[in-house]
């Protein structure tokens, strides 16, 4: 057993190094040569102020803003310091709950509506930190987002085209709608509400 | 099911089935010792741990001591990750000021760790500093699946020899498959994962302005934390190792750690892809590719079996939902579906794919929340894992758990047809049949008198986070991912108390090493056999009849051993929200 403690050891310290040093070390300088901007997170800055990550989604609740998917990180939504799902179960009544409080203040917002509401609207994301809503969830909310920007709903579907991606190389995934991105277009197309 | 979850899973299934070839080929030559594409570069690396190690790389062990070195080896791995956590407060690399992490949790991990299980009672980016992932989780998620691989490539060569003890050196077996095989793939795996938007970076958490306040007046949050780290190069190997444990909290749901439909296809193919090639490169260990071929395709068949279920329970809906007035149909702008816990970049398809690729390997990463998937559609990874984690499984521990099933279907045909049972021209006899069974029914052992004793105390109910049936799938599916070395969970459930800490600790030590020693003295006891002719009594284990003969062993295993769980949670949560 003595024979075999001490290769033991010095394997651990040796495979450590390199793979617990080396190897990080390395990918870390190489990516911040070949891809420092994804490397560092994908920030969206103006000028020096760091508005955000592409990546990483923010709440919204003004009507004039397009609203992100629920988000279960607390004590606020959209917390990355501390990603999180619901964990609520397919058959928790907290969730059946919850979802029918959300249609209800989406409906709140846009008086009159009654059509369904895309599902991913009212769930909450498996991160807390979705940046995306589908193409689905965009176009139920542009009459809402025009009528309260006081711009034409043709208008605000451009932009919408503007900050969606089909699926990657025609296949994989699904499509989206960056909300940041697009909540910063429609900044840019009127002032903040 | 639409077109595109079709094309998206034949997609998969096919890059993935390409790939064996290629890969075991080359993995083959590597613990063969033959010349390949990489021995220039990194022989003289090779060589020169050797003489750091103190060992001669052409002196040979029983599987006895093949056994200690493995089991000394990761002893010392264990206090090493124990020990980091408990002092990483006081060690540098530390941006984020992160405390030491408290004894049970630690104890947890770092067995967790260690087994390749990958369970996690922490939460990474609010509980371990950049030094504690990178020296203590990405050195484990590199050896620990070395060890694996190691101990099946023992197997084989138990398999191919005769009449000796010798079954290769631990440390030539452990530092051939870190070097030649993880490392080269995780590097080049981690650049195409920053190509995608996977974080790498030492700084400290970004601190960015929101563009609408949040929270209520009293408590006005006008911030975003984005956290950083050095997360692509554990991502990498913690995919190909089937490790499972992720840089953040939701592991590969994080927009940081799975940012594009791309990184998470390529995340995916990384969870099969050494457990499928291992198939290959056993085949060419013992010198019939046939046997290779015979067993991927069990596993092949079973893992298509339970896809393509889960798919469509993701895409269902649920009545309650629907009932609130919300559209769950597939559609032109939306795939619809079960989306609570799942991200839009990934829909249904992606993640239910996902879900049974990381079960039915030991992985255990998420791309969603399994707690918030539909019953059925938590049924069928749970059922994966409780499998024993052989479809495909975990790399090494899959193959050589799947052997065992194979020498004991081996066995139940000969009873069958009243001949003494071989296996690639080994008898098959007490000793094996008695390895084999213990390696099989531990775990499942593990699985059901955990559950039972988690669900009997006040200390184990205390946990549960949903009512109903859900919250005791909650549990058995703890129990099943930990006694089987996946590490995935219905999150839910407070696994950060001590109860589960250490409960689940003990269940991943057992579940790791008491499969393994068994599968190294059933290696040592058929290398020690003489070779027995091929004769007309003999069961070809290369045929379609084989194959059937197989699934059907290990289903009737996994069925008779786990319905009634099962029966008890997801099926009566099924029925229950479906009969509404």
């Amino acid at each position: 057993m003595r024979t075999l403690l001490r290769p033991a050891l010095v394997a651990l310290l040796v495979l450590s190094l390199i793979t617990g040093v080396v190897y990080p070390a390395a990918i870390t300088g190489v990516s911040a040569v070949l891809f420092p901007r994804e490397a560092g997170g994908s920030r969206l800055l103006a000028g020096d102020t760091l508005l955000g990550s592409a990546l990483i989604g923010q709440g919204f609740t003004e009507p004039g803003y397009f609203w992100s998917r629920p988000s279960a990180t607390g004590p606020v939504a959209y917390n990355g310091a501390v990603s999180g799902g619901s964990n609520l179960g397919p058959s928790n009544p907290a969730l059946h709950e919850a979802i029918a409080a959300r249609v209800a203040a989406l409906r709140a917002a846009d008086p009159g509506r009654t059509d369904p509401v895309p599902v991913d609207l009212v769930t909450a994301s498996g991160s807390g930190l979705d940046p995306h809503i589908t193409p689905a969830a965009a176009a139920y909310q542009v009459p809402r987002v025009s009528r309260a920007r006081g711009v034409s709903e043709d208008s605000v579907r451009t932009l919408v085209a503007g900050s969606t991606e089909g699926r990657q190389f025609g296949v994989l995934g699904e499509p989206r709608v960056n909300v940041l991105r697009l909540n910063l277009a429609l900044d840019g197309l009127t002032p903040a509400p | 099911m639409t077109a595109n979850a079709w094309l998206q899973l034949a997609l998969y299934m096919g890059v993935l089935l390409a790939l064996v070839k290629p890969l075991g080929g080359f993995m083959a030559r590597v613990y063969e010792g033959e010349p390949h594409l990489l021995a220039r570069w990194v022989g003289p690396l090779e060589r020169f741990c050797y003489r750091l190690l103190g060992v001669d790389a052409t002196e040979e062990m029983t599987w006895q001591r093949y056994a200690m070195a493995l089991l000394l080896f990761s002893g010392c791995g264990f206090l090493a990750v124990y020990l980091l956590q408990r002092t990483q407060g006081m060690l540098p690399l530390n941006p984020a000021g992160m405390a030491a992490v408290p004894p049970a949790v630690a104890f947890n991990t770092a067995v967790s760790f260690v087994s390749n299980t990958n369970w996690q009672a922490y939460g990474g980016e609010a509980t371990l500093s950049y030094l504690t992932q990178a020296l203590g989780l990405t050195v484990q998620n590199f050896v620990s699946a070395a060890t694996g691989m190691a101990v099946l490539v023992a197997l084989a060569r138990g398999i191919s020899r005769h009449e000796t003890a010798k079954l290769g050196s631990f440390w030539t077996d452990l530092v051939r498959g870190t070097l030649y095989i993880l490392l080269p793939l995780s590097t080049v795996l981690a650049l195409l994962l920053v190509s995608q938007g996977v974080v790498q970076s030492l700084e400290p958490y970004q601190t960015a302005t929101l563009l609408e306040a949040a929270g209520p007046d009293s408590a006005r949050v006008t911030t975003q934390v984005l956290p950083m780290g050095p997360a692509a190069s554990q991502i990498a190997i913690k995919q190909l190792g089937t490790n499972g444990g992720g840089f953040f909290n939701v592991n590969s749901a994080h927009p940081f750690e799975n940012p594009t439909p791309f990184s998470n296809f390529l995340q995916l193919l990384s969870i099969l892809l050494i457990p499928a090639a291992l198939c290959y490169t056993f085949g060419q260990l013992v010198r019939d590719t046939r046997q290779g071929w015979t067993l991927l395709a069990a596993m092949t068949v079973v893992f298509t079996a339970l896809l393509l279920p889960t798919v469509l329970a993701e895409q269902a809906g649920s009545p309650p939902i629907l009932a609130a007035g919300v559209d769950q149909a597939a559609g032109p702008l939306q795939a619809g579906g079960n989306m609570e816990g799942k991200e839009v970049r990934f829909g249904v398809t992606s993640s239910a794919l996902w879900a049974i690729a990381t079960t039915a390997a030991s992985n255990g990463s998420v791309n969603a929340m399994h707690d918030s998937f539909s019953p059925l559609g938590g049924l069928f990874p749970m059922w994966l894992m409780q499998l024993g984690e052989i479809i495909y499984g975990g790399v090494g521990s899959g193959l050589y758990g799947m052997l065992l099933f194979a020498i004991v279907t081996v066995f139940i045909a000969g009873l069958m047809v009243g001949r003494t049972p071989e296996y690639l021209g080994k008898k098959i006899e007490a000793y094996e049949m008695k390895m084999a069974s213990l390696a099989i029914l531990i775990p499942n052992l593990l699985v059901l008198i955990c559950t039972a004793v988690a669900v009997s105390t006040a200390s184990g109910r205390a946990s549960v986070f949903n009512p109903g049936p859900h919250g005791f799938s909650e549990i058995l599916y703890a129990f099943s991912s930990m006694a089987n070395n996946n590490g995935s969970a219905f999150g839910g459930l407070g696994a950060g108390t001590t109860f589960y800490a250490v409960l689940g600790g003990v269940a991943m030590w057992l579940g790791r090493f008491w499969v393994l020693i068994p599968t190294l003295a059933v290696a040592g006891s058929l290398a020690r056999k003489k070779r027995v002719p091929v004769g007309s009594g003999t069961l070809p284990t290369h045929t379609p009849l084989f194959v059937v003969l197989l699934i059907g062993t290990i289903v009737l295993v996994g069925a008779l051993t786990h319905l009634p769980g099962l029966a008890l949670g997801p099926i009566v949560e099924h029925l229950q929200l479906f009969a509404r």
